[in-house]
């Protein structure tokens, strides 16, 4: 029986006089793919951008509980702390920094441990060892990752230039190099074409698994509109509409519900 | 209290010139995204080509009375309204959809340009005129002090609100104000549904400099002395006045203005004339800190 | 004729009408003041012919020359950028050092070069807010004024010296720089180029009225000349004057010498902190700012320590040029500190190019030095030199450097076309 690593306790968002997330509740368990899906306007995003900090609940709880067992409510925090804290997140619109090349968006994201290395800034500047061993490693590290999702021969081309399914696979990779315990994807397989779409379920499951470039296993929190990734890769599986949870459970449990096929269809006639 | 009712007054009258520059300000960046940096300078052109008509007519003996005062706004609005297409066609047509800093410097060098055009033509010395229009009526008394409001400030307020009135009318209910309303919304489309973004955008900027001119001849008439740097202070002050307002909110520049203009009158009054720019400039910083967008601007919200 | 030229035709009589109508008032009909202290009106019709049969001609050629299929030059000169700034540089800054020493060099030329390099230090000092972290200020000239007045002020009542003052004053402008920063995290673009320049213009409106500290408009004068770490610059030749002490013959310009390499040296530490900076974690989370503000935030970097960090230390350099100005000068007044000066540095970063280094020297050089060239012109000299911001923005939207280089590569290091480079939205 795994732990929870993300317990959502009654989360509710309010934008003025619009209700878009319903006192939703769900649990993420650790070393498993959750996914969050519904249709279009269900509030999944909004979900998401709660958890990660990038709005503040009206109400509710988020309760993260790392490896080692402490706690952090989620809610409290802003969006900088959320990353510290552990959560890593990608975005529906890639927003990676276009001027800059492969490899320096995944130096920019290991930003918290190179600077500690850094000793106030005034050692890196001067020029002193820590820090240079402290960017080797994260060179070292970076280029794992973009071996993992076969850039490497790219890295230092500019992220801008690169397709966009190598866009998105650079996009998961930086979120990845924050260390994260828990990653949050936001519609990771959007606009990928089948081939692609079926290396991205190899790079997601091998994140779960910790047979990627990290070390351990990492559990994920995905939207997505691709049901058959959904169906492939999910351990468990959340459905919104309406900004209310109408059912959760095993992919194939929640494939049958009728409640989440009226919701993607439409109502059937009450027969 | 009459001395209160009195920088009410003053302040009102000065805050319309503000609201008016303010509403090209506001138009421009609500079209286009942009500071328009040259505009306060083309409200300077504005009162310069009011004062070479005046004397014009003077030296024609043609300035007398209201149809003069009208002869004059018109001829002022005209040539300005030039200007406005000339600033927006040479600096900023060229650099459109570019990037946000090429447009910003290129509008500063159209400022210095403008300032110096002027300078150079017109010569660097102050030009005084007799005040032209004089009087106004007593509103009340209180001891000594007489509360006036002149037959200027009645002139400055009146024809404020009719332009203004005209100008929301184009904005509202003609066919050109529902395609800078499109432009302002999304350009790709208005364009894609047959606007033509290129003339609506210059038609921004010409009404921006005649309104520009406006304010520029009622600075004129009112001050009767003007040179060639006063566009940079009120167009900062009138900036301020769009921004305070919520840029991007035709209401918003007057009601800015209006801020602007009573807030300064009001500060030099009762505190100190050296520091009501200061006192101006501080409210700004004030409300942005709290409101980013100003009183009545729209909120941005970021799609994450 | 056809239809192509007559195209032109057409363009060119449309500007010249235009031109017409802008130049028929304002210059045919020049307002003057007579003997009797009325206006009155000179008419120049001459002139008006003049200036619209110009922009008949000038703007002919230039449709004519649109006409032709020729790939416009700022693309072919983007390219070039990246290569020539690694040739470039070493050379400039040879040039730089050898100055004073190359026969011919007077006290004029010296001048210059200190004119120069002085806003080269600016414009690297404001680059750290504009052009790596894309932070739009338009206030730059208030740390500058702040570095002077304090060196001023603290020479002035404390009797410390030069070099003491120095630190101090960059201390200063960088609490400035964060208190002035701070109030304008959450203010986006446009808003907070608009505050920043407010804060510019109640600082200098403080020190215009602040009498008591500063001066007001008479500023503040007899500011102490440098020394040569202590050994004065007189003519008196005696040993422990600078002259004496190296047995040379006394010459007013050996302090302006002094003052060249001065310059030089700060500016020069800027650009290595500047540099050194970028490959810094701090550095990167600037120009990641710059490029995407809400994807940093999601990365784990605090967007308020990093952008403070920009403008305290962006700050702290404007700090040191200022006592440094103060001290070559002598004499400071609000009138060096007014909005024009925050516009021109900015021009010479924006005209750089995407956070070069080498591009905001040479956009110094010539924006300055050519300023000073154009000095016959007189009053005509501002009027070219906004003509000249605008028709260089036109052609060059992103700069003299079309690219940036990466900070860091496993391969060889290549340069990033301006295509792809943000220019931050704060």
């Amino acid at each position: 029986m795994s732990a929870s690593i993300l317990s959502v306790e009654g989360l509710t968002m309010r934008f003025g006089g619009l209700l878009a997330v319903d006192a939703v509740s769900f649990a993420a368990q650790r070393g498993a793919i959750t996914a969050l899906i519904g249709p279009n306007g269900a509030g999944k995003t909004t979900v998401f951008n709660c958890i990660t900090g990038f709005y503040r609940p009206s109400g509710g709880s988020l309760r993260l509980t790392r490896a080692d067992g402490s706690t952090a409510q989620l809610e409290t925090l802003k969006d900088h702390r959320i990353t510290r804290a552990g959560v890593a997140r990608t975005f529906q619109n890639i927003r990676l920094f276009q001027g800059m090349t492969v490899l320096e968006n995944l130096l920019v994201a290991q930003h918290l441990v190179l600077n500690a290395a850094t000793g106030f800034g005034i050692g890196a500047l001067l020029g002193l060892g820590g820090y240079r061993r402290a960017e080797a490693a994260a060179i070292a590290r970076a280029s794992d990752w973009l071996r993992a999702i076969g850039l490497l021969e790219r890295a230092d081309d500019p992220a801008g230039a690169l397709p966009y399914g190598a866009q998105r696979r650079l996009e998961i990779a930086r979120a990845m190099c924050t260390g994260p315990q828990l990653l949050c994807l936001d519609e990771p397989a959007a606009g990928l074409n089948p081939r692609e779409s079926d290396e991205l379920s190899e790079l997601l499951l091998a994140i779960r698994d910790g047979r990627s470039a990290a070390p351990t296993p990492t559990s994920v929190i995905l939207i997505e509109h691709d049901m058959g990734i959904v169906m492939r890769i999910s351990d468990h599986v959340v459905v919104l509409d309406h900004g209310r949870k109408i059912a959760e459970g095993q992919p194939d449990q929640v494939r049958n519900d009728h409640h989440v096929i009226a919701a993607y269809l439409g109502e059937e006639e009450e027969a | 209290m009459a001395y209160a009712l009195q920088q009410l007054i003053n302040g009102i009258s000065l805050g319309m010139i503000y609201g008016l520059i303010a509403v090209g300000y506001t138009m421009v960046y609500g079209i286009i995204g942009m500071i328009n940096f040259a505009h306060g300078d083309v409200f300077m052109v504005g009162a310069f080509i009011a004062l070479i008509s005046v004397v014009m007519l003077m030296s024609g003996g043609l300035m007398d009375g209201p149809a003069a005062l009208l002869l004059v706004l018109a001829i002022s609005m005209a040539f300005t309204a030039l200007y406005g297409w000339s600033v927006e066609r040479i600096a900023y047509r060229p650099l459109r959809g570019s990037f946000r800093l090429a447009p910003l410097i290129s509008a500063i060098g159209m400022s210095i340009v403008l300032q110096n055009f002027v300078q150079i033509s017109q010569g660097a010395r102050v030009k005084p005129t007799e005040p032209l229009v004089t009087g106004g009526i007593e509103i009340m008394r209180d001891g000594d002090f007489v509360v006036q409001l002149s037959n200027m400030q009645m002139l400055i307020i009146g024809s404020t609100l009719t332009v203004l009135a005209i100008f929301t009318w184009l904005v509202t209910k003609t066919s050109l104000g529902r395609a800078m309303r499109a432009c302002e919304q999304d350009r790709r489309m208005a364009s894609l549904l047959g606007i033509d973004t290129d003339r609506t955008i210059s038609l921004t900027f010409v009404i921006g400099a005649a309104l520009a001119a406006v304010a520029g001849t009622l600075y004129l008439f009112r001050y009767g002395v003007i040179d060639f740097y006063i566009g940079f202070l009120a167009g900062v002050k009138a900036f301020t006045a769009a921004v305070l307002g919520g840029i991007g909110s035709l209401p918003g520049a007057v009601l800015g203005g209006l801020l602007i203009g009573l807030i300064e009158t009001f500060w030099s009054a009762y505190f100190s004339v050296q520091y009501k720019d200061v006192a101006a400039f501080s409210i700004l910083v004030l409300v942005l800190i709290f409101l980013p967008t100003g009183l009545l601007g729209r909120q941005e919200v970021e799609k994450v | 004729m056809n239809s192509q030229a007559l195209g032109a035709l057409r363009e060119a009589l449309i500007a010249t009408a235009v031109a017409f109508g802008l130049f028929v008032l304002m210059v045919g009909l020049r307002t003057d003041v007579s003997t009797t202290g009325a206006l009155f009106l000179r008419t120049r019709w001459p002139e008006v012919a003049g200036l619209c049969a110009l922009v008949f001609v000038g703007r002919l050629i230039l449709s004519l020359w649109n006409l032709r299929e020729a790939k416009p030059p700022s693309l072919a000169l983007g390219k070039l950028g990246s290569k020539a700034a690694i040739v470039f540089a070493p050379a400039l800054l040879g040039a730089a050092l050898v100055l004073p020493m190359i026969p011919g060099i007077g006290r004029y030329e010296l001048d210059l070069g200190i004119l120069v390099l002085t806003y080269v230090m600016l414009g690297w000092g404001l680059n750290i807010v504009v052009g790596l972290a894309g932070l739009l200020d338009l206030g730059y000239v208030a740390f500058y004024a702040v570095g002077a007045y304090s060196y001023a002020l603290l020479a002035q009542y404390f009797g410390l010296s030069f070099w003491v003052c120095l630190p101090l004053a960059g201390i200063l402008a960088a609490f400035w720089g964060i208190l002035l920063g701070f109030p304008v995290l959450r203010l986006r673009g446009d808003y907070l180029a608009i505050v920043t320049l407010a804060f510019g213009e109640i600082i200098r409106i403080v020190l215009l009225n602040w009498v008591e500290l500063t001066g007001g408009p008479n500023g503040i004068g007899g500011i102490p000349r440098p020394s040569f770490f202590g050994l004065p610059f007189n003519m008196s030749g005696d040993p422990n004057s600078f002259a004496g002490f190296f047995g040379i013959e006394p010459d007013p310009v050996h302090r302006v010498i002094f003052l060249y390499y001065l310059i030089l040296a700060l500016a020069l530490l800027t650009n290595w902190v500047s540099v050194r900076i970028r490959r810094q974690p701090i550095g990167r989370a600037w120009e990641a700012l710059r490029e995407d503000e809400i994807a940093c935030r999601a990365l784990g970097i605090n967007v308020t320590t990093t952008k403070l960090t920009a403008f305290a230390l962006g700050a702290m350099f404007g700090g040191f040029a200022g006592a440094f100005f103060a001290t070559r000068q002598g004499f400071i007044s609000p009138e060096s500190f007014t909005f024009i000066e925050s516009a021109i540095i900015l021009a010479i970063v924006v005209l750089g190019g995407l956070g070069s280094q080498i591009g905001v020297a040479v956009a110094a050089l010539v924006m300055i030095g050519g300023f000073e060239l154009f000095r016959d012109l007189e009053e005509w000299r501002m009027l070219v030199f906004g003509a000249a911001m605008v028709v260089i923005m036109v052609v060059r939207p992103r700069g003299l450097v079309g690219s940036r280089t990466p900070t860091v590569a496993l391969g060889t290091r290549r340069a990033i076309g301006a295509e792809h480079v943000g220019e931050g939205r704060g």
